[in-house]
């Protein structure tokens, strides 16, 4: 089975499934890591090389390279969700965004209908910005910070 | 504890927004930041050791792979089976992301949060249904939320003299 993506003009067929699932995590640390990463999927070097190419060129991809953990680094990371009242909702979110340590944030569709994370180099300054947000909105910020993460990854089936 | 040194920083610095891609993509960046391919492969599987560095790889785009409905399904878990019931969610192949985080009560009452990507809410419900499956008795609710609009999306961005 292929797919077509929603946002390009191109079909993801098994090989891409096939790169992108092996690629997600353990991308090898050799000098030649495309050439040990082909050996595994049945491809040349170029092969893999140009896959990540395409599908990072096409979009499929938003990613290549290490993923840091800002929070092992000694930055802090929280969710945040807010109860915004349908007719401040612009006004709010602009309001949110503009602080630049948020990193990310979400509409969804719930009674808590804003979700942000908030990235800050101390974990002290999570609850600063928290409560300066709270102060310019008058309205209560959820903190929802991580006690325990599980990443297994995520399979594309082709 | 760890703690990050000046070649780890500039390091982080050459490849936030990601590896080249080339034949040699560690030899790259130690050109780029003066220093040699050895050294960059060492580091780098040092800093996956001390856990900044979480993995190497690509991360794929679910909206454009048609996975465009994105719920947030989250589950009120009994405490004392959390951790070892969130290892077995995370472990689903549909399951992007795992998270156990507090609740906030009495307005939230939800402690696993699970994310969940499908090409219809009809999708994302089905495999809603399978996670409460698994969970069992150990659940005593759950919710689903889905994103109906993106409001703001930035990258990781570490500063220079911080951490």
């Amino acid at each position: 089975m292929t797919r077509s993506a929603a946002h390009s003009n191109i079909t993801l067929d098994d090989v891409d499934a096939a790169v992108i699932n092996r690629l997600q995590d353990g991308f090898p640390l050799v000098p030649r890591p495309f050439a040990v990463a082909g050996e595994q999927l049945g491809l040349s070097e170029t092969q893999v090389m140009e896959r990540v190419r395409r599908l990072r060129e096409a979009g499929m991809l938003t990613r290549f390279g290490p993923f840091f953990d800002a929070a092992a680094m000694g930055g802090a990371f929280c969710l945040c969700a807010m109860a915004v009242p349908v007719d401040r909702f612009e006004e709010v979110a602009t309001k949110v965004n503009a602080h630049h340590e948020v990193a990310h944030n979400y509409e969804r569709a719930h009674r808590l209908n804003m979700w942000f994370v908030l990235a800050t180099e101390f974990s002290d300054q999570i609850e600063a910005v928290a409560c300066e947000i709270e102060r310019e909105t008058g309205l209560r910020v959820l903190r929802l910070p991580k006690l325990e993460e599980f990443f297994i990854g995520f399979k594309v089936a082709a | 504890m760890n703690r990050l040194e000046d070649l780890d920083r500039k390091l982080i610095e050459a490849t936030q927004a990601g590896l080249p891609i080339m034949e040699s993509p560690y030899a790259s960046v130690a050109a780029e930041i003066g220093t040699t391919e050895a050294e960059v492969i060492n580091r780098f599987g040092r800093l996956i050791e001390q856990g900044f560095v979480r993995r190497i790889g690509v991360a794929p785009n679910h909206y454009a792979l048609g996975l465009i409905a994105n719920g947030m399904t989250v589950w009120d878990v009994d405490d004392r089976f959390a951790s070892q019931k969130g290892r077995e969610v995370g472990a689903l192949e549909f399951v992007s992301h795992c998270y156990l985080r507090s609740r906030v009560l009495p307005e939230w009452p939800f402690n696993l949060f699970v994310m969940v990507h499908g090409q219809t809410r009809g999708e994302v419900e089905s495999k809603r249904a399978e996670i409460a499956q698994l969970l069992g008795e150990t659940c005593r609710s759950s919710d689903v939320l889905y994103s109906t609009r993106i409001l703001k999306k930035t990258g990781l961005r570490l500063s220079r003299n911080g951490g």
